[in-house]
């Protein structure tokens, strides 16, 4: 700093970057990268964002274990995923670096705390010698930024203890992150006060340390110049930055609102599905009872207690829960009671990747049930998808009288993206009406209720609410006679009973909208069939590779059971049918048994999102095999 | 529900049009007559009562109720019963069940639904056996029981159901049998009557599978000196002339002596509302098994808040400090930002 005059210097404009923060679990990486996150959004950037942290608590400090991260996309322009490789990383110790480096392009700028990088850190990230100065490094440009003494010495003068003000070292890298990429500073100085507001010091120490990072990377001769990434032109409206989880307790919410019915939700905490619990506990003034049931068996039994009574009964979890509620459902599907069962899927089987998104429960869905037990199965695709598919849930459940399955993942459940805020008063009416009165006459010519009397085009049951005079009826699990509901063992009823709960499953079809496809649709060469959270990467891909030349179409499933009516014809339209997804390809499975359709899987169980950049090269090695 | 009179109704209108299939001399009849018997007396009406039952013989009572009812499955009923009162403060809801279906399968949910107090009345029909297996021994079974799948006898220690409820801190923990049905009637009235929940185990005769498991204390010529009756506020003791009492003292807890050794007034006198569990749980250690003078009536009748009175309690205070929710305010309650 040997100029003391204040240079000016332009920011260069990019259209995009993507930047990751990675550090140590105690570190608070997540933090860091959401305030960065909701900074770009609220300047108006498109963004995707991807959380990345071990499922320990606190692994031990400074090792590979313990490394979180989580990585922001901002665009000017309509983006849909992460991103794949970084622009930029952030890296607060060793380890951060040591695991982040593989995903990272080069040429991409790093940024190190190199107080971190002692000789003990190193060891302990597995480094035999200092990656500065090996040559490991030279295919990027690496910034070496004292962070923690930097952050120390900006802080103590506040009298914070000096071990305690190196915790204020994330907020430091945020403000020299926010100087770099021209984010404007007052969001987070405010949000700051804010959150920090029973603990003043700290407020104090945190501001002044964004402060001193932001004042370096504009002093320090180190960085040439800022970027700027511009506002993306989005369709007007009001904006929020939503991740999956929220957006679906948003849902549940409006779904209770829309059909008048009291939201019950029994749940037992999971990863990733508490967040849903939590987000809906909040929510008592909506009269939302939320129950953290003893285990996930109770969960779901309190969920369907509650939908006999009237409310709309919901319960959450993620794939070893699903395991366990599996005979709960049975019996719902016996019931023929409106149910929500929400799967937050991760990385299977038995405890597998809490952490990490997967898509493998998808044949769970359909059939993990004994007997012939058929659910409706909806997916979401995006974050904010989220809010509008619970509320499909909830209409499909209510109106046909099932429980319905409503499948997302761990990408989904924490990432976030702007949300254009809907109308609220354009959401479709789910009120229900329940039976308050006879609906058959008995042998003895007297007036009746039955239970299983069926609407004859949905085929959905009178639902009589306990309380109601004159219609008290018994139901249960056992096999019903149709009509009466009174237990039967007779064969032929049997078989009737197990057809018409099949058939008004497949009834729901009619109701759905028939599937958009997107790109090529008249000529393409090959169809991506995608569901659930790969649509980002799908649709990047898609893009990029029509972009080069290639004739492509894209169709995402959010209706996987039953399908759309129209998609065997979509399919068959095609020559060739490329299914991406995070298992071992259970959608072109169905696709393939249900239609006759040579639907190719493109499979990738790693815990991770798809990247564009795989699904481009799937994309154009599926072109080359034909 | 409603402020209008409750109608006058007869054991016929509590009873459902379904043929009750419990096998001839099934102790399950006697229970279903003294629960038919009693809800007229209760003032409640028909349609503001739900029996809810998982699987088992016992569970099939609801099929026998003109009530709303629920048969659901093995062990989950106290979990769909608490989302039900939960969801439903006005209504009544019993839950039927076994002692396989509510200690071994269910055991969790059991003990959960006692220990948060949710306002059900759960009923636990205990023979000691599994019936509608046909003939496997239960978590209430005495050890060295030889069933089908014990040929060699039983090694499992048996669970006593009411020191179970009391262990979970049940707010009300009582015991009756089927071959008194006055005694039944009372009971199940104040298990009723109990807000929060209420645990009665009865005792239930299995003819097929486990003829007389009760007999020894049940038995009309054996019962005077073999059940202890407990009575809120009295010394007790039993025995036909009153011969026999229980006392508690430090070195051997609660015991039982003759009255005539320690006097009355050494007698442990009964409280039912004594908040501290531990006495009412040494009462329900008194007897090793249906063997020995076993003592029946209420356990313990504690006040605690119900859990659903809880959650209406936290549902209208945030109504009155937030008013009612608003979706369209709700999602505007992050950062927004405005685009064209």
């Amino acid at each position: 700093m040997s100029d003391t005059t204040h240079k000016p210097r332009a920011p260069e404009v990019v259209d995009r970057v993507i930047i990751r923060f990675a550090g140590d679990s105690g570190d608070g990486m997540q933090l860091t990268g959401d305030r960065f996150t909701t900074t770009s959004a609220l300047y108006g950037n498109d963004l995707a964002t991807l959380p990345d942290f071990p499922a320990e608590i606190r692994a031990p400090a400074g090792t590979m274990a313990g490394v979180s991260a989580f990585q922001v996309h901002i665009s000017d322009h309509d983006i849909t995923t992460p991103g794949d490789a970084p622009n930029v990383l952030v890296a607060m110790n060793p380890a951060a670096l040591r695991s982040q480096i593989g995903r990272v392009a080069s040429g991409a700028t790093i940024i190190l705390n190199i107080d971190a990088f002692d000789d003990r850190s190193l060891a302990k990230a597995g480094y035999a010698a200092d990656p500065r100065s090996d040559g490991s490094l030279d295919a990027y440009t690496v910034y070496e930024v004292p962070m923690t003494s930097l952050t120390k010495g900006a802080v103590t003068p506040l009298g914070v203890k000096p071990r305690d003000a190196e915790r204020s070292k994330n907020f430091f890298a945020l403000g020299l992150i926010t100087w770099m990429y021209t984010r404007p500073v007052d969001p987070t100085l405010e949000w700051i006060q804010r959150r920090f507001v029973a603990k003043p010091q700290v407020a104090e120490a945190n501001t002044v340390a964004f402060k001193a990072g932001h004042a370096f990377g504009e002093t320090a001769e180190l960085f040439d110049h800022p970027f700027e990434v511009r506002p993306a032109t989005l369709p007007p409206g009001t904006y929020t930055n939503i991740n999956g989880n929220t957006a679906l307790a948003w849902g549940l919410v409006a779904a209770s609102q829309l059909s008048g019915l009291p939201l019950f939700l029994g749940s037992y905490p999971i990863t990733p599905a508490s967040d849903i619990l939590h987000e809906l506990s909040k929510h008592k003034n909506f009269g939302v009872r939320t129950l953290q049931a003893e285990d996930e068996i109770a969960g779901i039994g309190a969920a369907l207690g509650a939908a006999y009574g009237g409310h709309l009964g919901v319960t959450t979890t993620s794939g070893p829960g699903m395991a366990l509620k599996a005979e709960t459902m049975g019996l719902a599907v016996n019931l023929e009671l409106p149910l929500l069962i929400i799967d937050i899927q991760r990385g299977g089987p038995s405890t597998g990747l809490p952490t990490k998104t997967e898509q493998a429960d998808l044949l769970m869905a359909f059939y993990g049930r004994h007997g012939e037990a058929p659910l409706p199965i909806l997916a979401a695709r995006s974050p904010s998808h989220c809010f509008e598919v619970a509320i499909e849930a909830a209409r499909i459940a209510l109106a046909w009288r099932t429980p319905v399955i409503l499948l997302s993942d761990g990408y989904l459940a924490n990432g976030t993206e702007p949300w254009r805020l809907p109308d609220v008063d354009a959401l479709p009416d789910l009120s229900v009406t329940f039976a308050t009165e006879p609906n058959h006459t008995g042998d003895d010519g007297e007036p009746v209720f039955w239970p299983y009397q069926r609407d004859p085009e949905t085929l959905a049951r009178a639902w009589a609410l306990p309380g109601t005079p004159d219609l008290m009826h018994r139901i249960g699990g056992l096999e019903k006679e149709d009509g009466s509901g009174n237990i039967s063992y007779d064969p032929a009823n049997h078989e009737h009973m197990v057809r018409l709960r099949a058939e008004k499953v497949a009834r729901i079809a009619a109701s759905i909208p028939p599937v958009d496809v997107y790109g090529d649709v008249d000529d393409a060469d090959l169809l991506v069939v995608g569901w659930g959270s790969t649509w980002g990467a799908i649709d990047g891909a898609v893009g990029r590779a029509r972009h080069a030349g290639h004739r492509i179409a894209h169709l995402h499933l959010t209706h996987l059971n039953p399908f759309p009516p129209n998609l065997g014809d979509v399919l068959r339209r095609y020559p060739r049918v490329m299914v991406p997804e995070m298992n071992l390809g259970q959608l072109s499975h169905q696709l393939r048994a249900e239609f006759l359709v040579d639907a190719k899987a493109v499979s990738r169980v790693r815990g991770l999102p798809f990247t564009a950049a795989e699904l481009e090269q799937a994309i154009t090695d599926q072109l080359k095999d034909a | 529900m409603t402020d209008t009179l409750i109608p006058v109704t007869t054991r016929k209108d509590w009873s459902s049009d379904q043929e009750v299939r419990w096998c001839p001399g099934c102790g399950d009849y006697s229970i279903l007559a003294a629960v038919q018997l009693l809800m007229p007396d209760l003032g409640i009406r028909r349609e503001d009562t739900v029996f809810v039952s998982g699987i088992g013989c016992a569970a099939r009572m609801p099929y026998y109720m003109n009530t709303y009812g629920m048969h659901t499955i093995h062990g989950r009923a106290p979990a769909i019963a608490t989302g039900l009162a939960l969801a439903r403060p006005d209504l009544h809801v019993f839950v039927v069940s076994g002692d396989g279906d509510a200690l071994s399968i269910g055991g969790n949910h059991l003990i959960h639904a006692l220990r948060r107090n949710v306002n059900i009345t759960i009923l636990l029909f205990n023979n000691q056996i599994y019936g509608l297996t046909k003939g496997q021994y239960s978590p209430t079974s005495e050890v060295g029981k030889v069933t089908k799948s014990t040929p060699f006898g039983s090694l499992d220690h048996p669970f006593n159901p009411v020191s179970v409820a009391i262990g979970s801190e049940a707010t009300f923990v009582a015991r009756t049998h089927d071959m008194d049905r006055r005694h039944m009637m009372e009971t199940i009235r104040r298990a009723f009557e109990h807000r929060g929940a209420s645990l009665v185990e009865i005792y239930q005769n299995c003819n097929v599978f486990n003829d007389g498991a009760f007999e020894t204390i049940t038995g009309k010529q054996v019962r005077d000196d073999m059940l202890i009756p407990l009575r809120h506020g009295e010394p007790i003791r039993f025995g036909t002339d009153g011969q026999r009492g229980v006392v508690i003292d430090s070195q051997r807890g609660a015991h039982l002596v003759d009255v005539a050794d320690v006097g009355e007034a050494a007698l442990l006198v009964h409280d039912e509302t004594r908040d501290d569990p531990s006495v009412a749980f040494m009462l329900s250690r008194l007897a090793r098994g249906p063997y020995e003078p076993t003592p029946i009536g209420v356990f313990r009748d504690v006040v605690r808040p119900d859990y659903g009175e809880g959650v209406e309690h936290q549902l209208a205070a945030a109504r009155s400090d937030r008013g009612p929710g608003d979706l369209a305010t709700l999602l505007r309650s992050g950062a927004t930002w405005e685009v064209g």
